[in-house]
């Protein structure tokens, strides 16, 4: 899939900020004044900034309004529903804890709970596709959560928490991307059942419907980079869980955090890039290219 | 609503005949020719004349080679467009409600007016049946010639898929697939017809039909075993090289 920049920034960003609201609707840390209103700023700035930068790669983004009608039936439409409303309920919480001093904490709770579930209708997006066999798997939703309540932990400043949670989240970036590795083939769609005629023989694309580039194949067949893939795994795995679990366990000062937060975001970010650039879709398939 | 309707009275859609489509992509060039000025934007081209030329299109012809066990390999033509499916993965992840499903006559369909360009449901599709029109930035698909096979402003021969009309080799056909006694029913059902990437549970409504087994040629001049060469060995001049290079 190609890893356009829009969406690669719009699900580190979102991911983050959804994260960091979550811990502070928690209580955690328990922040008033204007001490939370930094924290807040950051949270929002990170959600709303994913959220807007998702807008830049739509054909018609002046009709976004009507992106939130679906939620029966999309897992998009109910992405942006949730953050809307958890945005909402975080609005409000913020205005308590900021010019009130005051923490309502059920609203908290509430909001911490809707932001979760946006985290997680975000990966659904993706993990919903059976025509991208690599992210089609429960893994996909539970890396996107591990990484984001990981993530953002090292902003909220909790050591602990974020460094179990960014140890599952090591544990499961493994485990998906071993299991990814062989799931085009396992799930046993090929040239054969994609033409309907691999019980005749041997299929090969013979020629294509077309000399030039079209849209399915800029958008699909990015082939760019996958060679390169195993370097980036190692880059985005020390970057994303190794470098932050090893500040952490030398030394707990703010610094650290703040380090460790920006290590984590560009490992994620090499980390999302590789999410796109190494899903293959079956419609490569028709092209005999994967 | 971007839900699917639960059953639908008709199952329009096409019927591709691998055997007897020759690859002369007659049903691209007249489908792009209708759906560019008919129904929603027009299909754009991007740097159409320069040295880098794309542009939309909702039926493309891929070839394939396929080498059998025994026997010579064989080349099929193979034109795929929207395959108009039961359970069509691309209607419920729209997020806008653009992509629809009719529910009398089972057709899917974008309303252009509603759709925010996102894209997501050319990702579900494994077909490569949407392709996102860059010009207009909304996402164009096969309409099965929704304005051309209830017009009635047109003589009753017209009245189905532009692609359908054209076709020269009569490799396409054009029905209620729901209707088991309508003429392409019963012609997937002489033809074994089949779908594309049935595993991956879309339950698509257009049928392809394989191509037919080849017939071996028959022995058809009798004096044949008669002219076969008798001498296995060389002899003479030859016989005495092919010998000599032997002992070398």
């Amino acid at each position: 899939m190609h890893p356009a920049g829009s969406v690669i920034v719009f699900t580190v960003a979102s991911g983050l900020g959804f994260g960091l609201l979550t811990w502070l609707g928690l209580g955690l840390p328990d922040v008033r004044g204007w001490g939370a209103f930094w924290y807040y700023a950051l949270g929002f700035g990170l959600a709303g900034g994913g959220l807007l930068a998702s807008t830049f790669h739509l054909g018609n983004p002046q009709r976004f309004l009507k992106a939130f009608s679906q939620w029966r039936s999309s897992w998009l439409s109910r992405e942006g529903c949730l953050a809307v409303v958890s945005m909402a309920v975080f609005g409000l919480f913020a205005i308590g804890a900021i010019f009130m001093s005051a923490i309502w904490q059920p609203l908290g709770y509430i909001g911490a709970l809707l932001a979760v579930l946006t985290i997680f209708a975000t990966s659904m997006i993706y993990a919903q596709l059976k025509t991208v066999p690599r992210w089609n798997h429960w893994s996909t939703p539970v890396l996107f959560m591990l990484l984001s309540l990981g993530g953002s932990g090292l902003l909220a400043m909790q050591g602990w928490p974020s460094m179990i949670l960014l140890a599952l989240a090591g544990v499961m970036q493994l485990v998906a991307w071993l299991s990814g590795d062989g799931r085009f083939e396992s799930r046993g769609t090929n040239i054969g059942t994609a033409t309907g005629l691999g019980v005749r023989g041997i299929v090969r694309a013979f020629e294509p419907p077309h000399t030039g580039n079209n849209y399915l194949l800029k958008e699909m067949v990015h082939k760019v980079g996958r060679k390169h893939a195993v370097k980036l795994r190692i880059i985005a795995f020390v970057l994303m869980i190794l470098a932050p679990l090893g500040l952490l366990l030398i030394s707990g000062t703010n610094l650290m955090f703040v380090v460790a937060a920006i290590l984590h975001t560009m490992g994620t970010f090499a980390q999302r890039w590789l999410f796109f650039a190494e899903a293959e879709h079956v419609v490569g398939l028709y092209y005999g290219k994967r | 609503m971007t839900t699917l309707p639960k059953t639908t009275q008709k199952k329009l859609g096409l019927v591709i005949d691998l055997d007897t489509c020759v690859g002369c992509h007659a049903c691209v060039v007249s489908c792009k020719g209708w759906n560019t000025e008919n129904y929603g934007a027009p299909l754009s081209d991007q740097d159409a004349y320069g040295a880098d030329p794309s542009g939309t299109f909702l039926n493309r012809v891929h070839s394939y080679e396929v080498q059998p066990e025994v026997g010579p390999a064989q080349l099929i033509h193979f034109p795929k467009s929207c395959l108009h499916c039961d359970d069509a993965p691309c209607v419920t992840v729209c997020p806008t409600g653009a992509s629809y499903k009719r529910q009398e006559d089972g057709i899917v369909l974008v309303n252009e007016d509603a759709c925010i360009g996102c894209g997501l449901c050319a990702w579900a599709c494994p077909y490569g049946a949407r392709e996102m029109d860059q010009a207009a930035g909304v996402m164009k698909k096969c309409t099965l010639c929704v304005d051309r096979i209830y017009n009635e402003n047109l003589p009753e021969v017209d009245r189905v898929p532009s692609c359908v009309r054209t076709c020269p080799s009569g490799a396409r056909h054009f029905g209620d697939l729901g209707d088991e006694n309508s003429e392409v029913s019963k012609l997937v059902l002489a033809r074994a017809g089949i779908d594309l990437m049935p595993e991956l549970g879309t339950k698509p409504i257009n049928k392809y039909l394989p191509p037919r087994p080849k017939d071996v040629a028959p022995e058809f001049d009798i004096l044949a075993p008669y002219l076969e060469p008798v001498a296995e060995t060389q002899k003479g001049f030859l016989g005495w090289l092919d010998k000599a290079l032997e002992k070398i």
